[in-house]
C-alpha cells in the first residue's frame, strides 16, 4: 500500500497523513481485539456465484443456504473450536470474471477450499484455477465436461446433478408419455448443449424423431421470432433448455403464444427461483427435472431437518433447488474436514471419497472415479392450483433413485477403471 | 429443418414487424431527447425499468394495468423533470460527454436503488386478463398482448407526432432544436422547453417500461440489453429523427426475425451487422442531419 501511495505520487502529504491517522486510530479501536482474539485463522470457503444478471435469483439462494451449513458447522463447535467462514464472491456469469475472482480467493483470502459456480462454463474455468493452484473446488452447477477426465482432477468434486442424468431422467419420462416427436430450443453455451445430447442419447431407447434444434443466445430477452417457427415444426414435445431468466422468459412467451395448447413443453431442470419470478401461469404444466425439491420432507428426515433449520434461519422460508446445493456443496466439505481432523488437501479428500452420507435429499456419495455425487433424480411439474404455500410450486411425479447406472461409465468419461 | 411454408414466412414477417414496435417504443423517448437536447441519454434503459417497478407497485397497492397506462409515464415523467432540473441542467453548453457521462452514472444509481428496494430477484408481471391468449390474424396465432401494444405505439407515435407538428409549443421545440439561440433572441425561454422535452421522453420510456413488462417479467437488469438495441435503432435511424427511428426499428425488428428463421444463431449478431452496413454507405443513418454529434 505505501509502495503504490509513493509510486502513485499525486498524493498530497495532507491526504497520506490523514490516511495515516486514520489506519493508527482503527488499530487501536476495538478492532484490533477482535483481530486478536481471531488468531486461529478460519476455515474459509470461497464462493464464487453470479449474484448479478440472468442466473442472480438462484445464486442468491445458493449462498443463503450455503450460509447455513457454515452456521451448523460454527454452533457445533466447529473443528476443534476452529470456526469456518464463506467468503462470497460475484463471478457475473462470466468464465474470465470468475477465473480472477477465484485466484484472488486462493492468493489474497487464502481460502481453504472452493465451493461455488452456477454455469457449464463458468465452474470450468473455476475448476482450472483450482486445479492448478492444488485447491478442492466443490461445483454446485450442472456440467457433464467436468466429470471427464481432461478437465476432471483429484482436486474436483461435483455435488450437482449434471446433464447426463437430469436429461435422462426427465428423457425417460416424458418420451414414454407425451410423444416420439420432438424439437428443441437450446441455449446456445455448454449446459444448453450437454442437455441436448443428454435428451437424444436417452431418445434412442425410445426412438424419438428429432424434428430440429433452434438455438438462441444466453440472456435473450424476446423469443417471439422462434416460437412461430418451432410451432410450425409440430412437434408432441417442445424440449427447452436454458436457464434463469431466459428460462422464465421463454416459458412466459411460450404461453402467450399458445405453444401449450397442443405442445408439452419439457424443460432439463425447473428452477424453483425461476418459478417463483415469473409466476405461476408461465411455468404451469411445464414438466421437468430438479435435484432437489422441499415436499420430499415427507420421505426423508434429513430433508425436514434441512427444511426446519432453514426456515428458522430465514423467517419461515423454503430452501429452493440450487440453495439446497449450495448447502451440500458447503456441508459435505465442512463435514470432511470433520471427519479428517485437518484441512490439509490429500486428507479431507480422502475423507470426501469415503463419505456416505444424507444431509438434505436421501442418500449420496462421492463416485470414486470422477467425483460425481451420485443422487436421486427427480421429475416435477409445476402446479398453478392447490397451492398450499409461496413455496408450494411444484408436484414431484417420478423419482429416479440413486445409482451408477444413470451416470456415464467411468471408461466413457476416459477414466482408467 | 423441413416445414418452410407461405404462412409461416408471413407469420414470422409479421412478428419481425410486431418486435420493430417494441424497439420504435424503446427507441423514440432516446431519439427525441438527443434530437432536442443533444443529450445522449444512457439513462434511458432505467427509465424503461423504472416505469415497469412503478406499474408493478401501482398494481401491488390495487391498482389496474389500465391505470397504470396513465400513472406510469405521468410518474416517471415528474421523476425526468427533477432528473434534468437538477442534475442535467447545469451541463448544458459543456459538451456532449458531460451529460453522457452523468446519465451513465446515474443508471447505475437507479438501479442500485431499485435493488435495494424491491431486492435482486425478479418479480412476475401477469398479462392483463382481456388480453391474454393467442389470436388468429390469418396466417396462425399472434398473442393478442404484442398487437395491443403495436396498438399502443402507433398511438404514442400519433401523439408525438400532432404535438410536434401542429401546436405552438411544438414549433418553439422544433425550432429550439435547429437553432437555440435565435429562439431565445426572440424571448423564449429554451431551458423550459428542453425540461418538457426530457420529461416527455423519459415518459415514454417509462411507459414502454410498462409494456414490456407483461412479455418479460419484472427486473432490476432489464433495461441493459434494451439501451443497446435502442441505440442501434436510433443510429440507424439517424441520431435525432424520430421518423428514422420509427422506420429503422420496423427494419431492425424484421432483420431479427428473418434472420431467426434460418440462422438462429445470427439472430443477435443480425442487428449489429445491420448497423455496420448502414454506416458505411450512410453514416448519419437513414434521416440524420450530419453534424449534431460535433
Amino acid at each position: 500500500m505505501t509502495k503504490k501511495v509513493i509510486r502513485a505520487g499525486s498524493i498530497s502529504r495532507r491526504r497520506l497523513l490523514t490516511t495515516a491517522s486514520a489506519g493508527a486510530a482503527l488499530a487501536a479501536s476495538s478492532f484490533r481485539i477482535n483481530l486478536a482474539q481471531a488468531q486461529e485463522t478460519p476455515i474459509k470457503i470461497g464462493f464464487p456465484v453470479p449474484l448479478t444478471g440472468p442466473y442472480g435469483a438462484e445464486a442468491q439462494d445458493q449462498v443463503r443456504a450455503a450460509q447455513l451449513a457454515i452456521a451448523q458447522f460454527n454452533d457445533a463447535g466447529g473443528l476443534n473450536g476452529r470456526k469456518a467462514e464463506l467468503v462470497v464472491r460475484d463471478d457475473k456469469l462470466n468464465p474470465g470474471e470468475a477465473a480472477t475472482r477465484t485466484l484472488e480467493l486462493v492468493e489474497k483470502e487464502k481460502v481453504n477450499f472452493v465451493v461455488g459456480s452456477l454455469s457449464a462454463a463458468v465452474q470450468l474455468a473455476i475448476n482450472n484455477v483450482t486445479k492448478e493452484r492444488g485447491i478442492i473446488f466443490n461445483s454446485i452447477s450442472q456440467s457433464d465436461a467436468i466429470n471427464e477426465a481432461t478437465d476432471f482432477s483429484k482436486y474436483t468434486f461435483h455435488e450437482a446433478l449434471n446433464p447426463h442424468m437430469t436429461a435422462g431422467a426427465v428423457g425417460r419420462y416424458a418420451f414414454s408419455k407425451f410423444g416420439k416427436k420432438v424439437a428443441f430450443l437450446t441455449a446456445d453455451y455448454a449446459y444448453g448443449h450437454e442437455m441436448v445430447r443428454g435428451f437424444l442419447e436417452v431418445g434412442k431407447e425410445f426412438n424419438i424423431e428429432n424434428l430440429g434444434d433452434i438455438r438462441h443466445p444466453l440472456g435473450t430477452t424476446d423469443f417471439s421470432t422462434l416460437l412461430p417457427r418451432l410451432q410450425a415444426l409440430k412437434p408432441d414435445i417442445l424440449c427447452i433448455s436454458n436457464f434463469g431468466r431466459d428460462q422464465q422468459i421463454v416459458l412466459k412467451q411460450a404461453t402467450d403464444f399458445g405453444v401449450k395448447k397442443s405442445i408439452q413443453i419439457i424443460a432439463p431442470l425447473l428452477s424453483h427461483a425461476s418459478r417463483v419470478a415469473a409466476g405461476a401461469q408461465a411455468f404451469e404444466g411445464v414438466v421437468g427435472g430438479c435435484s432437489f425439491y422441499w415436499g420430499i420432507e415427507d420421505k426423508f428426515a434429513s430433508t425436514k431437518a434441512f427444511n426446519d433449520a432453514f426456515r428458522k434461519m430465514y423467517d419461515g422460508k423454503l430452501p429452493t433447488d440450487y440453495g439446497a446445493l449450495g448447502y451440500g456443496g458447503v456441508r459435505t466439505m465442512l463435514e470432511a474436514v470433520k471427519s479428517a481432523g485437518t484441512v490439509e488437501t490429500d486428507k479431507v479428500i480422502a475423507a470426501l471419497e469415503a463419505l456416505k452420507y444424507d444431509y438434505y435429499k436421501g442418500p449420496q456419495y462421492y463416485r470414486k472415479c470422477d467425483h460425481q455425487s451420485v443422487q436421486s433424480v427427480l421429475v416435477i411439474k409445476s402446479k398453478s392450483t392447490d397451492m398450499k404455500n409461496d413455496s408450494d410450486v411444484f408436484e414431484v411425479i417420478s423419482t429416479e433413485e440413486p445409482s451408477e447406472k444413470s451416470l456415464r461409465t467411468c471408461e466413457a468419461l476416459g477414466h482408467k477403471s | 429443418m423441413a416445414g418452410l411454408s407461405f404462412d409461416l414466412i408471413a407469420l414470422q414477417l409479421f412478428a419481425g414487424l410486431a418486435l420493430g414496435a417494441i424497439y420504435v417504443l424503446f427507441a423514440i423517448g432516446l431519439s427525441l431527447i438527443f434530437g432536442m437536447l443533444t443529450v445522449v441519454n444512457f439513462a434511458h434503459g432505467a427509465f424503461y425499468m423504472v416505469g415497469a417497478y412503478v406499474g408493478l407497485y401501482l398494481i401491488s397497492l390495487g391498482g389496474n394495468f389500465w391505470l397504470c397506462l396513465v400513472a406510469v409515464p405521468l410518474l416517471v415523467g415528474l421523476f425526468g423533470l427533477a432528473v434534468e432540473r437538477i442534475l442535467i441542467r447545469p451541463l448544458y453548453g459543456r459538451g456532449i460527454d458531460y451529460p453522457l457521462l452523468l446519465t451513465f452514472g446515474l443508471s447505475y444509481v437507479m438501479v442500485e436503488c431499485v435493488r435495494i428496494a424491491f431486492g435482486k430477484t425478479g418479480y412476475p408481471f401477469d398479462t392483463p386478463e382481456v388480453l391474454q391468449g393467442a389470436v388468429d390474424i390469418g396466417v396462425g396465432y399472434f398473442p393478442l398482448y404484442r398487437l395491443f401494444v403495436i396498438g399502443a405505439t402507433a398511438v404514442v407515435l400519433l401523439a408525438l407526432w400532432l404535438f410536434l407538428e401542429k401546436t405552438s409549443f411544438g414549433l418553439i421545440i422544433r425550432a429550439g432544436a435547429r437553432d437555440p439561440q435565435i429562439v431565445r433572441v426572440l424571448g423564449v425561454d429554451v431551458s423550459r422547453v428542453w425540461l418538457i422535452v426530457f420529461g416527455i421522453g423519459t415518459a415514454i420510456a417509462g411507459f414502454a417500461g410498462l409494456l414490456a413488462a407483461p412479455l418479460q417479467g419484472v427486473i432490476p437488469e432489464m433495461g441493459g440489453t434494451i439501451l443497446a438495441e435502442a441505440f442501434v435503432v436510433t443510429v440507424v435511424g439517424g441520431m435525432g429523427s424520430i421518423g428514422g427511428a420509427v422506420l429503422a426499428g420496423l427494419l431492425v425488428g424484421v432483420v431479427v426475425s428473418m434472420t431467426s428463421l434460418f440462422a438462429p444463431e445470427m439472430a443477435k449478431v443480425s442487428i449489429f451487422a445491420l448497423m455496420a452496413i448502414v454506416l458505411i454507405i450512410r453514416p448519419q443513418g437513414f434521416f440524420g442531419r450530419a453534424g449534431l454529434m460535433s
